[in-house]
């Protein structure tokens, strides 16, 4: 029966064609701009590590006290986004998670045996950072604790950089200098970049690179400043005296495996800081926060406002569309009444009626969602193209990849049918007798 | 005229008329804070700098291998620029306005302030800084010799003297007198102002109330990432631009060399986002208006349609042409005005909530009101069609049929 219905609903689409292709183009147009707004939304707000997101946390500590808060906002949500040099160091000591590490982003000038230097982005860590992220390793394997306690100079490298420094292959082994001298390589990574960049995503989540790895002590010992300080007083360019200042720039991430442990460790990092008050560092009773991933990207504000704002612009864009869609449809099942009248009067019942009318409508709308999906890879080619110059868009925030392809058009069909459904009913309501009399 | 029978058509036709009425409303909606979000964006990209813009060009240069003779050799630098045919003069700061490379500090009026009384963009100047940028001072002097100072990286020091922008002058002195006041920029210690230019904007061009506070430091960090500034006579800036980049590589080659482009280019990079974002909302508002009308349109002629038989009663009881076209231009009338009342609060209410939430600008109702009566005159010329087809329905259709 549903393959008749298809059949008409294919026959009554060309007899009508101005009516069906405006009803396609509201439909492929709407869906075309809301898409390609959200895919920018969709991307932004993704969760980059789907598997761990939930048991991935990173604690804030109130190192700067009531003093640096302002007045009207909750004191909760003002601690500063980051540890300080001392507190870090403290929790990595305490080792009181599964997996732990303290990290911060650095920069370095690469200089390859030939041709020009090269600057690039890194970041100082542990070697828990590889397990507890799930970083795939295409050769190698992080450094050992060995090399942490002992300052060595050992590097693991990026599948990018790798793939530039040691185009021959292997690269495990091999030295690389660097500005701060010459470091050796245990390991290259299969392409990693989780986006938005989680673990730090302060200044700019998306679209930035970090292509090598170095143990955080050694990069503490060459003075590698990070690549933001956060401080509420008592900037120095001092080293030693950055390392005991209450400036932030260091990430702190544990790994805490379920509820208990997330518990447990926030009990932990009170009693820490209550201790530090006791021991005369803070003259307040410092508050601490510890927020898994997700919480995390809300507090650091990732996806921007003018983001959420087209979003919502698209949206009532695409409702416009609808109610466009949904007028023309009563047009042209008002229009078609008489036929109906005669189908009614050979016997179908009003719910055959309703269904060939919700048929025709899933058809409209899987032609609109094609003409949708269109759209949307043009509108993002576009965007790519005037947004040459800004690395993020020019990577996964405008990637069409198939699952948004499918919803795509899952949308399209869907919103579609929904907008039939009252003009299908109103046309399968419509009286037999009356129509007929016209004729 | 003949707005009850209209009025009581289309009691008959409620859901036809409220789906028109719908639309007009959500469109204007739609498209009056699309607007405004545009017209923010330009306002942004099209605010002077308060620099030369036209003759100025920056580099973005790092030293390789951290060397310890920074101070000297940015002194080198500077003055093999400076020497260069064709250059007005060379600055190398932390920041430039519209850089994208923000510094931002608290300014305050008092020591140890609370709350700071305004946010400001931090630019480090020598006595070269005023004529390598082309400001322009409105009172007051730029920095002597004497007062500007050495900053390493991270390094925090008072420095006797600051200039501010007029707008920043202005909020933190409301009397008009800044000139010789002291402010706390830098630290704890009191700065005098010493000057005032007529207008230098923000490192990132936006920040809506802060985008025009700017306080200039007499001091030369001494960093091994710098910008290099350099302001050419009239015409020259291609040559220079090569000349320079050449010149810099002769006195050193380990250095990299970023981002050498003209002003222009940093203006149309730092507002790239901004641009497409314009771009994208245009496209959707027109095709948005397009749709609506397209739907009016649909919508009318159905009506036309099934009302062939009364139309053609009231031509043969007398009615003329443009009896029948002025009834459906009323009809349309009555419906999108409904809508227009609509739309515009609906405008209004969403740009309310999009201001408290969502860090948007408020609208001036003047502007929705435009809309509404944008919306309305092409709502009214997307009846025209399907009315002047009801216009040429015979009186003797009236006759058939009964």
């Amino acid at each position: 029966m549903s393959g008749y219905y298809l059949n008409l609903a294919i026959r009554c689409l060309r007899r009508n064609v101005a009516l069906t292709a405006l009803i396609i183009a509201a439909v492929g147009v709407g869906i075309g701009a809301t898409m390609t707004v959200f895919t920018v939304l969709l991307a932004m707000s993704g969760d980059p590590i789907p598997a761990k997101s939930s048991q991935l946390f990173t604690p804030q500590i109130d190192v700067w006290g009531p003093s640096a808060r302002r007045t009207g906002a909750s004191a909760d949500s003002q601690l500063p986004a980051g540890l300080a040099y001392h507190d870090a160091v403290a929790l990595m000591q305490a080792h009181a998670a599964v997996r732990q590490a303290a990290m911060y982003g650095i920069s370095q000038v690469i200089l390859p045996p030939s041709g020009e230097p090269m600057p690039r982005g890194g970041r100082a860590t542990y070697r828990d950072f590889f397990a507890m992220f799930q970083v795939p390793f295409h050769s190698g394997a992080p450094w050992s604790v060995q090399d942490e306690v002992a300052h060595r100079n050992v590097v693991v490298l990026g599948a990018k950089l790798a793939a530039q420094l040691f185009p021959s292959g292997n690269a495990v082994g091999q030295e690389v200098t660097m500005e701060t001298g010459a470091f050796r390589v245990v390991g290259v990574l299969e392409p990693w970049n989780p986006q938005p960049l989680f673990y730090d995503p302060s200044g700019n989540a998306f679209g930035r690179d970090e292509e090598f790895f170095m143990p955080f002590t050694v990069a503490i010992e060459h003075q590698l400043g990070g690549n933001s300080l956060l401080c509420h007083s008592g900037l120095s360019s001092e080293w030693t005296a950055r390392l005991e200042s209450s400036c932030v720039w260091i990430q702190f991430w544990a790994e805490l495996p379920n509820a208990a442990a997330a518990r447990a460790y926030r009990s932990f990092l009170r009693n820490y800081v209550a201790d530090q008050q006791k021991s005369g560092r803070f003259g307040w009773p410092p508050l601490v926060k510890l927020s898994n991933v997700r919480q995390w990207l809300q507090i650091e504000h990732i996806v921007p406002d003018e983001v959420r704002l087209n979003a919502l612009l698209a949206l009532g864009f695409l409702l416009v569309c609808l109610v466009n869609a949904i007028g023309l449809m009563l047009a042209r099942f008002a229009g078609r009444s008489a036929t109906y009248a005669v189908r009614r009067a050979l016997g179908a019942s009003r719910f055959d009626i309703f269904l060939q009318c919700m048929v025709e409508t899933a058809v409209v709308g899987a032609l609109g969602g094609a003409l949708g999906l269109t759209l949307t890879a043009l509108g993002l080619a576009g965007q790519r193209a005037t947004l040459k110059s800004v690395s993020a868009y020019t990577g996964q925030l405008t990637h069409l990849d198939p699952s948004l392809m499918a919803l795509t058009v899952t949308v399209a069909i869907g919103a579609t049918v929904l907008s039939g459904l009252y003009p299908a009913w109103r046309a399968a309501r419509s009286p037999i007798g009356w129509q007929l009399k016209e004729q | 005229m003949e707005v009850m029978p209209i009025l009581s058509t289309l009691r008959r036709n409620k859901v036809g008329a409220m789906l028109v009425a719908l639309q007009i409303a959500l469109t204007l909606a739609v498209v009056a804070n699309a607007l405004a979000v545009i017209q923010r964006h330009w306002t942004d990209m099209t605010r002077p700098s308060g620099l030369d813009e036209a003759n100025i060009f920056s580099m973005a240069n790092q030293w390789v291998g951290q060397p310890d003779d920074l101070a000297a050799r940015i002194e080198t630098d500077m003055a093999a620029l400076r020497a260069l045919p064709g250059v007005v003069d060379a600055e190398a700061t932390n920041s430039f306005p519209l850089s994208g490379r923000s510094w931002v500090w608290g300014a305050s009026v008092k020591s140890h302030q609370a709350t700071e009384s305004a946010q400001t963009s931090v630019y480090f100047d020598t006595v070269h800084g005023l004529a390598a940028q082309g400001l322009r001072l409105a009172v007051g002097r730029w920095f002597t010799p004497d007062e500007v100072i050495e900053f390493k990286t991270n390094e925090i020091k008072s420095t006797p003297s600051v200039v501010l922008s007029a707008a920043l002058a202005k909020r933190l002195f409301p009397d008009g007198q800044a000139l010789g006041r002291s402010v706390y920029v830098t630290g704890d210690e009191p700065e005098r102002v010493v000057g005032i230019v007529e207008r230098a904007t923000s490192a990132s061009g936006t920040g809506m109330e802060y985008v025009e506070f700017s306080t200039f430091v007499p001091g030369q960090l001494v960093n091994s990432q710098l910008l290099y500034l350099v302001r050419t006579k009239p015409g020259q800036q291609q040559a220079v631009m090569r000349g320079a980049k050449q010149r810099l590589l002769e006195i050193s080659r380990l250095r990299i060399l970023n981002a050498v482009e003209p002003f222009s280019d940093s203006r149309t990079n730092l507002f790239a986002v901004a641009a497409a974002t314009n771009w994208l909302l245009a496209t959707v508002c027109a095709l948005l208006l397009v749709i609506t009308a397209c739907g009016t349109v649909g919508l009318t002629m159905l009506w036309v349609a099934q009302r062939r038989r009364q139309i053609g009663m009231r031509r043969a009881l007398g009615a003329r042409r443009i009896d029948i076209l002025r009834y459906f231009h009323t009809e349309n009338l009555l419906i999108s005005a409904a809508g227009a009342l609509l739309g515009i609060a609906t405008g209004l209410g969403a740009n309310l909530w999009f201001a408290k939430h969502l860090a948007m600008t408020r609208m001036s109702p003047v502007y929705i009101v435009a809309g509404a009566l944008v919306v309305l005159l092409l709502s009214q010329l997307a009846v025209l069609w399907p009315a002047l087809r009801a216009a040429t329905v015979p009186p003797s259709l009236a006759a058939r049929g009964l």
